[in-house]
């Protein structure tokens, strides 16, 4: 009987007639069976129901410490939908700062970046310090007395706080913690900062923004899903292989490249892939792409890992790929170089994507180019893979106009499995539940 | 600023080899495209946000040497290649060709280019800004040693990728 999957349509926001709530996320344990109701990647109700359950809620990426590096820096965002500066204020105190003047509202501060000795409104001309607080008033005398000056500030982000230099915010002043809040992602993003001696990365200067017009879930689904490697990315496979990287898997495996992977649930909704290296690193695994002349200095940056860390850690955070993905919209992929990429749901099938690459504070200037050179052979819009995973996500999305014909997605790979590989969909599922969970909360 | 500093290349003949340049793409004849450049030759898409930026200690769109070109162009013709599969259709318009500098034997060419990305069922993606090439000549014949092409927008926004050749 597989009524489980037959099509059932439960009206917008998967409300039947009746006003029962239909799930939109399906799992029976006792069939193996996971899927996904197709309504959630087009309709516009859930789109919006999902601003308030999970973009409201949960802990959103605002940026790294390295990009408001000293006083006065600051970089204007855009965060779960809200204009935001994240600066570091004159004394060395990092803000976020809603980007709207406490007048009527106009944005304050107009620019990508820079460094300020304050925000200027060009509508009235009111002015603020880099900390918020409201300095300067067009003829104040003509204001009432019940005008308050010092409580007209730019407002800040109900909460913000950080974890290893990476920001987050939160719009719920009640949310928990942001180390609560991150689990087992912690112990993710610890294996990507003790690349650096000092324990400093950085966010390198170039930002890559483009669209995708796809519904955001599916580049959560597309971060840490390798089961679609070979058929999305054969022709990077190709290229690494021209360039003489060896892309055979390891002997006594039938699965997909790159073998003995695994998927993890670390908590919360966010999950990992942590497989094995075979594609080189820059932190520190030389493949023939680097070229003969970096194999002694990749050599040296194995050296200091393994004298600072030991072999055990060193082999860990050096060995292995991890494509990390925080609830909801965050993902740290370290891989051929190490990538910082978050993603705002425009549309229900339009999403903004702004990526970044993070390098170690030490790095030299050779190798910093390499790392570069490494993230663009995979990663970004002109990179030799990330244009087909845009590909795949928008004809996903085109596929769903036949939602109502063909409701449900399956997800159920590995689901007999005891050891939940890579390219299995147990950790997709993760991300499922946890959407699932939040959106039913809030139904 | 218009009269040739070289006297052996006239701004006609740059304009010509860049129209050539531009019918080659536009018909995907990438490896007579690739017959274009010199052997070290570089091609990149600086990032919107800093678009005079180094691509050695800046995060690029593009940033290709030689070999990585080469591989590129196989990636283009295969039909896996699922952003360019099947090929866009792209019109290049060039404009405002100048000769900005005469190095040795290097020549510094700025050209301004519109470059319209037709898909079947999609709006057409407009790619606008302008070029900085280095054009050198080899045994007599203008070859490509560094191709520049640089975005006017802000971000990449809904030009999406740059899966093709820009
Ligand atoms: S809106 Fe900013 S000063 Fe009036
Ligand atoms: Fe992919």
């Amino acid at each position: 009987m597989n009524d489980h999957f037959a099509p059932q349509y439960a009206g917008p926001g998967g409300r039947s007639g009746g006003g029962r709530v239909q799930p939109l996320v399906r799992e029976s344990r006792e069939n193996l069976s996971f899927a996904v109701n197709r309504e959630v990647f087009v309709s516009r109700e859930i789109f919006e129901r999902e601003q308030r359950a999970i973009f409201d809620r949960c802990w959103i990426y605002l940026g790294h410490a390295s990009e408001v590096r000293n006083p006065g820096d600051y970089k204007t965002r855009s965060v779960a939908g809200r204009p935001v500066i994240f600066c570091r204020d004159r004394s060395g105190q990092v803000h976020g700062l809603i980007n709207s003047c406490r007048h009527r509202g106009a944005i304050v501060c107009r620019e990508r970046e820079g460094n300020a000795r304050g925000f200027y409104c060009m509508y009235h001309g009111w002015t603020y310090n880099t900390d918020g607080t409201l300095r300067g008033v067009p003829d104040e005398a003509s204001y009432p007395p019940s005008f308050d000056k010092a409580a007209m500030g730019l407002a800040h982000v109900p909460r913000l706080e950080s974890y290893k230099d990476f920001y987050f915010v939160s719009f719920d002043r009640n949310a928990v913690d942001l180390e609560t809040y991150l689990a087992g992602a912690k112990a993710y993003i610890d294996l990507v900062v003790d690349q650096s001696p000092s324990g400093r990365m950085e966010i390198i200067s170039g930002i890559q923004e483009y669209d995708i017009k796809a519904n955001w879930k599916l580049l959560v689904e597309n971060s840490v899903d390798d089961y679609h490697l070979v058929a999305t990315h054969s022709t990077w496979l190709n290229y690494m292989r021209n360039s003489g990287v060896n892309m055979s898997p390891p002997k006594g495996s039938g699965l997909l490249l790159p073998t003995k992977g695994l998927g993890k649930d670390l908590g919360n909704g966010h999950l990992t892939t942590d497989n094995p290296n075979y594609r080189g690193r820059p932190v520190a695994r030389w493949i023939s792409v680097y070229g003969e002349d970096a194999k002694a200095d990749i050599e040296a940056i194995r050296a200091e890992l393994a004298a600072r860390l030991g072999e055990a850690r060193a082999a860990r955070v050096a060995d292995t790929n991890r494509n990390l993905a925080i609830f909801p919209n965050l993902v740290i992929n370290d891989g051929s170089s190490v990538t910082v990429r978050h993603f705002t749901p425009v549309a229900p099938d339009l999403m903004h994507v702004t990526a970044w690459a993070l390098g170690p504070v030490e790095e030299t200037e050779a190798q910093r180019a390499r790392r570069l050179h490494a993230f663009l052979t995979f990663y970004g819009p002109g990179g030799f893979a990330t244009p087909d995973d845009v590909a795949a996500l928008e004809n996903a999305q085109q596929g769903y106009a036949s939602w109502r014909e063909v409701p449900w997605n399956d997800l159920s790979r590995g689901m007999a499995k005891n050891e939940h590989t890579n390219t299995d969909e147990e950790h997709l599922r993760v991300f499922w539940r946890r959407w699932s969970e939040l959106m039913e909360a809030h139904a | 600023m218009n009269k040739p500093l070289d006297a052996t290349v006239s701004r006609a003949e740059i304009e010509d080899f860049l129209f050539h340049e531009a019918d080659l793409l536009d018909n995907w004849k990438l490896d007579d495209w690739l017959a274009l450049l010199t052997d070290d030759a570089a091609y990149y898409v600086p990032p919107n946000d800093k678009p005079d930026a180094d691509h050695r200690t800046t995060l690029f769109t593009i940033a290709d040497d030689i070999v990585r070109l080469r591989e590129r162009v196989i990636r283009l013709k295969d039909p896996n290649c699922h952003a360019e599969y099947p090929p866009s259709r792209t019109r290049r318009l060039i404009a405002n060709v100048r000769i900005v500098g005469v190095d040795g034997d290097t020549i510094g060419v700025a050209a301004n280019f519109a470059v319209y990305r037709y898909r079947r069922g999609e709006p057409v993606r407009e790619f606008v800004g302008h070029y900085r090439h280095k054009l050198r000549r080899v045994g007599g014949v203008l070859k490509i040693a560094e191709r520049r092409a640089i975005l006017d927008a802000h971000e990449l926004g809904p030009m999406g990728s740059v899966s093709f050749i820009l």
